[in-house]
């Protein structure tokens, strides 16, 4: 009665070769590195690892290796001291075709890589990480701030009938000039009634022109960049959370703190985090089909409530109104993928409930009209001015889509009629790229150590260590046989956690490390509940073999409901929870999985091993 | 061995009305506690000042932490910057009583940061003259302000879920038992912690969610030995069936919260400041949820009137138990 079919046997070998294997990268420590890739025109090949190795040997940079590994090359290096040093200089001599990143290079040999074992990163508090400062452009904030109530005064004039009102933006602000006093007067109460956070006051006048000055308040000036900081943060959280666990937080009024833990990749963070573009949807002037050609080659005007844009791909010109219906803070996600009726490549959009309102009143009046989406590129340039860095930009605007409002949407909707899946995918990239509240530039890359000190690691590390064996030896002096066969169990639980943790990639932390030693501790009920139950069924008289038979059938009803309950708390913070605590409900749901098999599976096949076939008279437990 | 006597017949529903009046008073308590107290939130949530020290000779990072913590400083958080001369020093400003948390930008925050900037500076000067602070500055909370909200619903989920399951497997009297003693667990554990007064941080924060998972699988296995010996008995008594479920329980209940608590004491006594937090919360919990599934459970589950006729199963067979392995 308590012997097994064969494919039990090999069931429970297979999960343990597999829980070894995918384990065991986690020996092998990780070495510094810089990792170098291409940037677009740029690609990453023999002669440049050729160069790269020149530019290391003539500036007498001792490394490791230089390696092609796919789309990017890893120099490998002896030491953290000379990494920053190797990394600044190559990229100076490469140039800007090519991001040099600080990296962490693995160590695990290549047999173990080709089946996809990769070993767990460790978290900044143990190992530190990656740290970069990013400035959020101020100046951008307030000059599309400006532009935003400029459209909003000159709207006002138009529907309350103020003739001739022009606005205009000045380094002073926002000036509105109107034909006379009355009516300078009159547009002053107006535009106070919608935007009461604006200061008016009377500017200069002549017999024909009576200006008004507007600014916005400091006040108000304030919550738009607080605004505007706490936005960024946000989306850069969403942008990069697949990055392990990252550290992101404000810093001082106007800079974001980000870090991450030794990531695989710096690279694709850097360009994650410095994609500083911005989206606006704005509608398609009717006249654009025969006026923007003209416009385009400068034999007409454009008309004074629209703008000359040209398409990214094809370069056609659209004459697009200056009104932004949309702008990309409030872009939630895009993702693209085949239109399900059409089959065609699509990309899906999801906009925040005030984008989604703003889009439904939009479309409402304009089905069948034409609609673009606006790409706003930020390129840095760092000039040297009179010896000292100035940090300038340029930017780029382009068309990046234009499409026919098929019907009336809000917030989820679809842009179809792309060329191919590839074009879908660079679209809902760029349109991820965009949903920027204000565009940042990366002003400092540095690596930094970890956040606990050397000897509070070695006293976690001491605590984690010394509590298991507490635990294994305490459970193997209580149950005795069956103890030890719990305890086999228990050691084999924790391979396979750490095998399938490294498998998802988590980052392993110190509360990481001691949730999973929680685990340990709460898998040992299993356990505790099948021996109990055992010496429950031989006082009441049971045979042994009998008993033990009986204790694992009962206590598997206990076991299975304990543990669907406490794996319905571990999805409920998976799904809800960000950031630390879903990587705390990852471990948690994963564990109580795994202790399933091994506390019960495992330990069971060991005791029909250890006992099957023979007459036992008593059991030690 | 055995650390229960297994013949033994302790009346301890006799005790309910007092226990249940002692777990609704504590319950009480650590509402008041934490609404008054309130927990001190680490660096974490609240964030803090950030300054970036310079020093002309390379520093030992140890030497660095050493000189904050004879400041006073003791929970500074010390990383190396890139090099042996750069370091970044992370420290949470002390708020007198309910004073507000700062928010990064403002200027009340950039008075707090020069100051603490200026403390750091005489504290380090001590040891090392050629010292030097490149940059301090308000670093705002890690933990973003959504990980609240999210955190709340995530609990509402994970409650109606636990109810839902239970309630399916068993009967609603188990399921409202159960979610009433997983508040009352996790309010009295914050409670007590709060009472500490040690900062609240994300280890912390794991810890109680860790809690809920302790004081729920607890509450199950008591549960589940209730509905057994209900189905298996003639008469039904409630009041001796749940007496004896308690009791012929009591050995794993000890067992269990032996080991675990084994583990987290360890982490707690040995662990270093960076798991201290997490030990002594789990410590608390099983503590409180071992003696609420004894106490506070199941005198609500008689209080409810749970009874023979409920748990009877509707099928002959549980499909669960002829899925085992």
């Amino acid at each position: 009665m308590n012997e097994f079919p064969r494919w039990k046997y090999a069931l429970v070998v297979v999960a343990l070769l597999f829980g070894f294997l995918y384990a065991l990268p986690n020996l092998y420590p990780k070495e510094p590195a810089v990792q170098i890739s291409a940037n677009r025109g740029f690609t990453v090949d023999v002669a440049l690892k050729e160069k790269a190795q020149g530019i290391l040997e003539t500036k007498k940079i001792a490394f490791k290796s230089v390696e092609l590994d796919g789309e990017r090359l890893l120099v490998r290096l002896a030491s953290t001291e000379v990494q920053g040093t190797a990394a600044a200089v190559l990229r100076e001599e490469l140039g800007e075709g090519y991001t040099a990143a600080l990296n962490l290079a693995s160590t695990v040999p290549h047999w173990l890589t080709a089946i996809y074992a990769h070993s767990m990163p460790l978290g900044l508090d143990l190992q530190g990480g990656v740290h970069f400062l990013m400035e959020v452009d101020q100046k951008a904030v307030l000059e599309k701030q400006e532009t935003q109530y400029s459209e909003e005064i000159a709207q006002v004039a138009r529907d309350k009938k103020i003739p001739g009102v022009s606005v205009s933006r000045t380094p002073q602000g926002i000036v509105a000039v109107a034909r006379s006093a009355a009516d300078r007067d009159r547009l002053a109460v107006e535009v106070g009634k919608i935007a009461p956070e604006l200061q008016i006051s009377n500017g200069n006048s002549t017999d024909s022109a009576f200006s008004l000055n507007v600014k916005i308040s400091e006040a108000k000036l304030r919550e738009i960049s607080r605004d505007t900081i706490r936005q960024n943060v946000g989306t850069l959280r969403n942008r990069i959370s697949s990055l392990g666990e990252p550290v992101i937080a404000q810093q001082g009024d106007s800079r974001i703190v980000v870090e991450l833990p030794g990531v695989q990749d710096t690279a694709l963070a850097k360009t994650l985090l410095g994609a500083t573009a911005t989206l606006e949807w704005h509608a398609v002037d009717p006249a654009s089909m025969t006026l923007a050609p003209e416009v385009a080659r400068g034999t007409a005007a454009a008309p004074a409530d629209a703008r000359l844009l040209l398409h990214r791909n094809s370069g056609q010109p659209y004459l697009l109104k200056k009104k932004t219906i949309v702008t990309g803070d409030d872009l939630i996600n895009a993702t693209s993928m085949p239109d399900p009726t059409s089959g065609t490549p699509a990309v899906s959009m999801k906009l925040n409930a005030k984008g989604g309102q703003r889009m439904l009143d939009f479309t409402m009046g304009n089905v069948g009209k034409p609609m673009a989406v606006v790409y706003t590129e930020r390129i840095p340039e760092v000039k040297m001015v009179d010896g000292k860095e100035v940090r300038t930009s340029r930017t780029k605007e382009e068309i990046i889509s234009v499409a026919t409002i098929q019907g009336v949407f809000g917030p989820q909707f679809q842009t179809t009629g792309l060329e191919s899946m590839k074009e879908a995918s660079e679209l809902a990239l760029l349109l991820k790229a965009g949903s920027l509240a204000a565009p940042v530039d990366i002003v400092e890359e540095r690596v930094i150590g970890p956040s606990l000190g050397a000897d509070n690691i070695g006293k976690g590390v001491f605590a984690v260590i010394l509590a298991v064996i507490l635990v294994v030896v305490f459970v193997a002096i209580y149950y005795k046989l069956f103890g030890l066969i719990a305890d086999v169990g228990l050691l084999l639980n924790l391979v396979l956690l750490v095998a399938i943790l490294s498998i998802f990639g988590a980052t392993l932390t110190l509360p990481g490390i001691a949730g999973i030693v929680l685990t340990l501790g709460m898998a040992i009920d299993a356990n505790v509940l099948i021996c109990e139950r055992i010496r429950e069924e031989l006082r009441n008289g049971s045979t042994p073999m009998a008993a033990i038979s009986r204790g694992y059938d009962k206590a598997w009803a206990t076991i299975l409901d304990a543990n669907v309950t406490h794996l319905i708390a571990a999805f409920g913070l998976m799904a809800f929870g960000s950031g630390p605590i879903k990587g705390f409900a990852i471990t948690l749901a994963i564990g109580i999985v795994t202790s399933m098999f091994t506390s019960v599976m495992v330990t069971h096949v060991l005791v029909g091993l250890v006992f099957g076939g023979r007459r036992v008279k008593t059991l030690s437990v | 061995m055995e650390l229960f006597k297994s013949e033994s017949n302790v009346d301890f529903m006799a005790w309910r009305k007092p226990s249940l009046i002692i777990s609704a008073i504590l319950c009480v308590l650590a509402v008041a506690i934490v609404f008054v107290r309130g927990l001190d939130y680490g660096l974490d949530f609240e964030g803090g000042a950030m300054i970036e020290v310079h020093y002309k000779e390379p520093a030992e990072i140890a030497d660095i932490r050493s000189s904050l913590d004879a400041a006073g400083f003791a929970g500074a958080v010390v990383q190396s910057l890139g090099s042996p001369v750069d370091y970044a020093i992370r420290i949470k400003p002390h708020h007198e009583g309910g004073e507000a948390a700062e928010t990064a930008g403002t200027s009340e925050a950039k008075a707090t940061t020069n100051k603490i900037a200026a403390e750091v500076l005489t504290a380090l000067t001590k040891s090392r003259s050629d010292v030097t602070i490149k940059r301090s500055e308000f670093v705002g909370a890690s933990v973003g302000e959504e990980l609240r909200e999210q955190g709340l619903v995530a609990v509402l989920f994970v409650i109606l879920g636990i109810m839902a399951y239970l309630w399916m497997r068993f009967e609603w009297r188990f399921a409202v038992a159960a979610v009433a003693s997983e508040i009352h667990d996790t309010l009295i554990t914050v409670g007590i912690f709060a009472l500490t007064g040690r900062e609240f941080d994300l280890p912390a924060l794991a810890a109680v969610l860790s809690v809920v998972g302790y004081s729920i699988n607890d509450k199950v296995v008591v549960f589940d030995r209730v509905r057994e010996i209900f189905r298996a008995s003639r008469k039904g008594e409630p009041y001796e069936i749940l007496n004896r479920s308690i009791n012929s329980t009591m050995s794993r209940t000890i067992m269990t919260g032996l080991t675990t608590s084994l583990a987290v004491g360890t982490l707690y006594f040995v662990g270093g400041p960076a798991l201290e937090n997490f030990g002594l919360i789990m410590l608390i919990g099983i503590f409180v949820g071992t003696l609420s599934s004894v106490f506070f459970a199941n005198p609500i589950l008689l209080w409810l009137g749970v009874s023979k006729q409920d748990l009877m199963p509707r099928t002959k067979e549980d499909p669960e138990l002829a899925a085992r392995p």
